[in-house]
């Protein structure tokens, strides 16, 4: 379970504090999908930071099963939303690096990097470098390398944000049947209103910078949450909703 | 099947070069232009061989004085494998104790400038005092001459990491000799490459100019001896021959950087099948 208490952040820059996140408190129950929505600049990406002890929050706690984080924990893959790939690494290379720095079996990981190389539908790409691909391409690689060492936790940073709307929906559908069989918690940022409802046992709505939370929603679907999800009137309620906290806001506006 | 693509690849090599060439037209025709005029002038006007020999009397003695070039040359190469050698393997552990530690960087980076600043070719007859004439104050000349460029090139490369990449490596292990080998220095190798082709010319320079101030062997002093007895000829067999050897180093870096960091923007072959250049091939989503 992943605690947050009250959590703040500040950051010192060159012309003053910029606070980006201000007591953010709600709980990542274990094996459960939570997504963090927020329009961009409110401190996502930090929350994920601070969430895996990458960075040190400013005020507040964090707690990982009851104790406080003080450095990076390992038992975590984490999707960054730059991709993070090394430029003199092929695909496969940048995947195994997961391996090779948590000393694990070679061979073995080679072979689960292979077959999720196959699953994202990067076949024939493993031994191309990363600016040999589209943006998208170097994002699902990104994807496997965070998942090869099959963590129990998993923190995506908007992770699908650079692929095309079918290749988006598809991802979104092949990560839920991962999780139906692994049942790892993942944290899941984004900035897409469908996509955090149908990923999500919960979302976390933050309000523009500082970040914070506007209001936590369970959302009841059932699973798993095929093409047709989306016309129930359950999901449309859900987005209804989020739509008018973000028009509440002032994200969103008529005119 | 196996034949065809054998073929395919020869054929794709063979464009290759005539891109090549196509591309380097320009630079071959300006050199040749400026060797051919040369030649004329000095046929022309009727130029003393002592004051300026022709291109081809300077190729020309380069085989009438072989012998000697030869040895001097094995002399003046044995220097500065040895002087560029020390340069690599002290200054990349040093710019990386520099790009770990503030303290290193605060004290080591003003010592190495200072050192950068003194005018080296004048404290060269000094050397000539402390270590005499053998082989040892050129080493230390190539030495000095060589590794300031690739020791800042080098720190330039090891601090251009993006600090992500840290955090990355930190969610997977704490090893910080892990982050160095597989991340760190890998990306600051475009860095130490382009240091290390600075470098090599310096150390050229540097043994050169040793040599000049005292020593029984060597291109350096060969030279100096020509100059004497107003060999003009071997002089410029001579100059022909550092140039030479200067160009080889440049290719042998070149080559040896095309290897290691096939990956670099600066290596990527931006040629189509065609041999025309690529303007994006990337592949689509
Ligand atoms: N390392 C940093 N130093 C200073 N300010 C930062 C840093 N990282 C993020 N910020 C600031 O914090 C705010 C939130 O950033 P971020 O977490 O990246 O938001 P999001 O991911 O939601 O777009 C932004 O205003 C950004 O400028
Ligand atoms: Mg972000």
């Amino acid at each position: 379970m992943l605690e947050f208490i009250n959590v703040g952040m500040n950051y010192k820059t060159l012309s003053g504090y910029t606070e980006a996140l201000k007591d953010i408190s709600f709980c990542v129950q274990d094996g459960e999908i939570v997504t963090i929505l927020g329009p961009s600049g409110c401190g996502k990406s930090t929350f994920l930071f601070i969430g895996t002890g990458l960075t040190q929050c400013t005020s507040g706690e964090v707690l990982l099963n009851g104790e406080a984080i003080i450095e990076p924990y390992k038992e975590v893959g984490f999707v960054f939303q730059d991709h993070l790939l090394l430029e003199w690494r092929t695909v496969l290379e940048n995947i195994m690096i997961q391996g090779e720095f948590r000393n694990m079996d070679l061979e073995l990981t080679r072979e689960k990097a292979l077959s999720l190389i196959k699953q994202v539908g990067l076949s024939g790409f493993e031994n191309k470098y990363p600016w040999e691909l589209s943006g998208g391409m170097q994002q699902r690689v990104s994807i496997c390398r965070a998942l090869v060492h099959e963590p129990d936790m998993l923190m995506m940073d908007e992770p699908f944000g650079a692929l095309d709307a079918l290749t988006r929906e598809q991802m979104r559908v092949d990560l839920e049947k991962m999780w139906i069989q692994k049942r790892n918690t993942i944290v899941f940022v984004t900035h897409d209103i469908v996509e955090a409802i149908l990923l999500a046992d919960k979302v976390v709505v933050l309000t523009p910078r500082p970040g914070r939370v506007k209001e936590v929603i369970n959302i009841d679907l059932p699973r798993p949450r095929n093409m047709t999800v989306k016309e129930s009137k359950e999901f449309m309620g859900y987005r209804k909703h989020i739509t008018e906290l973000f028009m509440d806001m002032g994200i969103l506006h008529d005119e | 099947m196996q034949n065809t693509t054998y073929k395919e690849a020869r054929r794709l090599r063979i464009k290759r070069m005539v891109f090549w060439f196509k591309n380097s037209l320009p630079g071959i025709i300006s050199v040749l232009g400026v060797i051919v005029i040369w030649e004329l002038s000095v046929r022309i006007f009727d130029i003393k061989e002592y004051i300026l020999p022709s291109p081809s009397a300077s190729v020309m003695a380069i085989i009438t004085y072989w012998n000697a070039i030869r040895s001097n040359l094995l002399t003046t190469l044995y220097e500065i494998g040895l002087g560029f050698g020390v340069t690599v393997l002290i200054s990349i552990p040093i710019a990386t104790m520099i790009s770990y530690s503030k303290i290193f960087q605060k004290t080591l980076y003003p010592f190495m400038v200072f050192v950068q600043l003194i005018p080296k070719v004048a404290i060269a007859p000094l050397f000539v005092i402390w270590f005499g004439f053998g082989v040892m104050p050129k080493i230390l000349m190539v030495f000095l001459l060589s590794f300031f460029p690739l020791l800042m090139d080098a720190v330039a490369g090891l601090q251009s990491l993006n600090p992500r990449l840290y955090s990355m490596a930190r969610t997977m292990n704490d090893s910080e000799w892990k982050f160095y080998w597989k991340i760190k220095l890998p990306n600051a190798l475009p860095h130490i490459f382009s240091g290390l082709k600075t470098s090599i010319s310096m150390a050229t320079v540097g043994a050169v100019v040793a040599e000049f101030l005292g020593a029984d062997s060597g291109l350096g002093y060969l030279l100096l001896r020509a100059n004497g007895d107003i060999n003009t000829k071997l002089l410029f067999a001579i100059l022909v021959v550092l140039c030479l050897m200067g160009m080889v180093f440049f290719m042998i870096m070149g080559f040896i950087e095309k290897k290691v960091i096939p990956w670099h923007v600066s290596q990527r072959k931006n040629l189509k099948d065609d041999g025309t250049k690529k303007s994006d091939f990337r592949a689509t989503a």
